[in-house]
């Protein structure tokens, strides 16, 4: 007996009056949707990704793309996609995996907070007269400062400095590891970051050899697979981050299919060629907090001490206990990713239904620390679905000292979100290792491009600082008292500790 | 160079092998271990160290290079994610020993505790080695991706007696003295004759790791042995669907 098929996801047209016959549509659509056939385009709407490649490389506007073009009977409960998923599962037996961030309809916490500004009775500050400090440093803060007095009366200090990440914004790009992005992807983010003063994640892949010039801003990764980590790669990075967890799929590991295991992906993970490269779901020399803290020390211990070690954790339910466990395990930064954080693949019922919001998770977070009197111990940096800088304001008055971008970054390389990574097609080149696909990429203007995206969210930043009177990130950070909740219940409201509107 | 460790922290002890090194000392001596961690981490030199006691966790993590002789029993780890180098180790050592192993050999003579080589790695010209004279816990060679696990079961009936050997394991191979019942194999786990012509690839290295723990090599060189490889090169490949 046949299932039959499901009803097409998207419908594409083509204006035929409109329609110029300059075939870039096919020559730039990797799924397959468009052929020639007697001097005649036709579609294949089936293939179609929402990918918009074809959309945006038109000359005539002459393609319009219809989602959703064949109705199911409505019902809240039975949505076309839990009918759908029942059907692949009905086919296939098997595990579902989907590609970008949590796809639920949950709300967002950050469009019911609303931020202040000064009237009347504190002035605000113009950014464009007055310094607006934003310069961040990731890394342990000493409790106390104690100083020495020389005999000619200088004053020195005494108290040791932890190393620490100096930025100069807030904003850095989270972990995309070579192998789920393409290196042309990697390469456009490593100059962007170079450029704005601030720092990128390597993910768990190794640094490919072209990303060298660029390691002073790249923040290497340690995940459970230990791809790519030999000592040279971990004196390379300017700060190393242990991965413990990933908001898109807390609780299980990573599997990148042998297939996109390419020869150059293979040399920059030291695996081999076509190899499936699994990362478990735990790191098997972490059982305990104990082990963990255990790493960060050898981690410090095979680097001298120089460099700042961060642990991320996908955001949970217990989050802010996880969280001061961390910070007493001599780590220098918690990273915090929300249950929107995007992957290239995930078991979609994990993206969908597993862990917290970021919003709470920054916040619940923030406020054990301060209880516990180690906030300083541990910089907080947050990420999973920041789509702006009010996300990124909000983010830091909740209490994270700076956010990792990673889908927002690669929206300002090209990507759509149309949610088909795990394709390894993407007609943008970031989430595919075919060549003729990755050399779409320009790796000038796509560091431009991410640059621009930076500075715009950098000015923004400024500006909202400014309105709410304030000239320093320092004065921001944890500062509930600039925002308000709107349409937030009252449990959430504790939480976030933060008053509700009118209050 | 001989250094006293008694009642030294890791750090400054790690520190003094750094400098010895860099100045050129490639024969050092460390005596009254007692639990310090870290030691060799991330060492990258032809160095040779003498460990007279127990060291601790993460002996010769991330090491390219040196050898570590250790004349004691050994904690968590030792040989984790090693990229080149030896650890010998007269004596047993604990959990995870040469966990995610890169290149390099570890030599135990005695015991090790569960996971043993797991998510071991090959890599070019890197094939690391975990040899164990003695006996295993449970996981030997999960998730293993490369390399080779020999166990000998010296002073045991069996070469190893836990489960889950090889689960997961989708690269190299374990080579464990005997038989071995089925059901101690872990998913994805399958077990081979150990033929005559392994006995020929692999009587260098068992030879060099008996001599290495000061045992003689004579009554091993046989075909007596267990071979247990990957049923599949893709262990995960069939457990997915796509949206």
């Amino acid at each position: 007996m046949s299932l039959g098929s499901v009803p097409l996801k998207y419908k594409i047209s083509i204006d035929r009056d409109q329609c110029m016959k300059c075939m870039r549509c096919v020559d730039n659509c990797s799924y397959g949707v468009y052929r020639i056939e007697d001097d005649r385009i036709l579609i294949d709407s089936r293939r179609c990704t929402a990918c918009h490649r074809c959309i945006s490389m038109c000359p005539r506007d002459a393609i319009s793309l219809q989602e959703k073009p064949v109705d199911y009977r409505s019902h809240p409960l039975w949505t076309a996609q839990a009918r759908e998923d029942i059907i692949n599962q009905a086919r296939t037996g098997k595990i579902i995996l989907a590609g970008m961030g949590n796809a639920m309809d949950y709300p967002i916490i950050f469009d019911r907070l609303v931020l202040d500004a000064c009237q009347v009775t504190n002035p605000s500050i113009d950014p464009l007269r007055e310094p607006m400090e934003l310069r961040t440093y990731l890394g342990k803060k000493p409790a106390k400062l104690e100083f020495t007095k020389s005999d000619k009366g200088d004053i020195e200090l005494k108290t040791e400095l932890a190393p620490n990440l100096k930025l100069d914004t807030p904003i850095m790009i989270g972990h995309m590891s070579y192998g789920a992005i393409s290196l042309n992807a990697q390469l456009s983010l490593a100059k962007a970051v170079a450029k704005t003063g601030t720092f990128m994640g390597t993910g768990e892949g190794g640094m490919h050899e072209s990303l060298y010039p660029y390691q002073n801003n790249m923040i290497v990764q340690v995940a459970s697979g230990r791809f790519g980590v030999d000592i040279n790669y971990l004196e390379r990075g300017a700060a190393i981050e242990i991965k413990i967890g990933q908001g898109a799929k807390p609780g299980i590991g990573g599997h990148l299919p042998g297939e996109k295991v390419c020869s150059d992906v293979s040399c920059t993970r030291m695996i081999p060629l076509g190899s499936d490269a699994i990362s478990p779901a735990p790191h098997h020399d972490i059982y305990s907090i104990e082990d963990l803290a255990q790493l960060v020390r050898s981690l410090k211990e095979a680097t001298e001490w120089k460099k700042p070690i961060f642990v991320k954790i996908a955001a949970v339910h217990n989050v802010a206990a996880i969280a001061a466990g961390i910070a007493r395990s001599s780590a220098d930064a918690v990273v915090i990713d929300g249950f929107r954080g995007g992957t290239g693949a995930a078991p979609k019922v994990f993206r969908d239904n597993v862990g917290i919001p970021i919003e709470a998770a920054i916040a619940a977070v923030d406020q054990k620390l301060n209880d516990q009197g180690i906030r300083n111990e541990v910089s907080v940096i947050a990420s999973g679905g920041i789509r702006s800088s009010a996300d990124l304001a909000k983010s830091i008055a909740l209490g994270a000292d700076a956010v990792y971008i990673g889908t927002a970054s690669l929206i300002a390389l090209g990507c759509r979100v149309c949610g088909n990574c795990y394709r390894g097609l993407c007609p943008w080149g970031i989430a595919t290792q075919q060549p003729d696909l990755v050399n779409r990429i320009d790796t000038d203007v796509g560091s431009q491009h991410v640059a621009n995206l930076i500075h715009s969210w950098t000015l923004e930043l400024s500006e909202l600082m400014g309105a709410a009177g304030i000239n320093s990130i320092e004065s921001l950070r944890g500062n509930r008292e600039k925002l308000r909740g709107y349409m937030l219940d009252e449990s959430m409201l504790k939480v976030l500790n933060v008053d509700p509107v009118g209050a | 160079m001989t250094i006293d460790a008694n009642g030294m922290h890791y750090t400054p002890l790690n520190k003094m092998i750094r400098q010895a090194v860099a100045s050129g000392v490639r024969e050092i001596v460390i005596n009254n271990v007692l639990g310090q961690r870290f030691i060799a981490n991330g060492l990258r030199s032809n160095v040779r160290i003498t460990i007279n006691g127990v060291p601790g966790g993460d002996l010769g993590m991330f090491m390219s290079g040196p050898e570590c002789i250790v004349r004691g029993d050994s904690e968590h780890a030792p040989g984790n994610t090693m990229d080149n180098g030896t650890i010998v180790i007269h004596g047993s050592a604990g959990d995870a020993v040469a966990h995610s192993m890169r290149g390099g050999r570890v030599f135990v003579r005695g015991d090790i505790g569960y996971r043993g080589g797991i998510h071991m790695k090959e890599y070019d010209q890197k094939r690391p080695v975990l040899a164990v004279g003695g006996t295993t816990h449970a996981f030997l060679g999960e998730y293993m991706a490369g390399g080779i696990i020999i166990v000998l079961g010296m002073g045991h009936e069996v070469a190893v007696k836990d489960r889950g050997i090889g689960s997961g394991i989708h690269g190299g191979e374990i080579i464990l003295r005997g038989d071995i019942q089925d059901r101690l194999l872990g998913v994805g786990a399958r077990k081979v004759t150990f033929t005559d012509g392994d006995l020929k690839r692999l009587s260098p290295l068992i030879t060099e790791f008996c001599e290495r723990i000061e045992v003689d090599p004579a009554p091993f060189l046989d075909t007596n042995y267990t071979r247990i490889i990957p049923a599949s090169s893709r262990p995960f490949a069939g457990k997915y669907t796509w949206e």
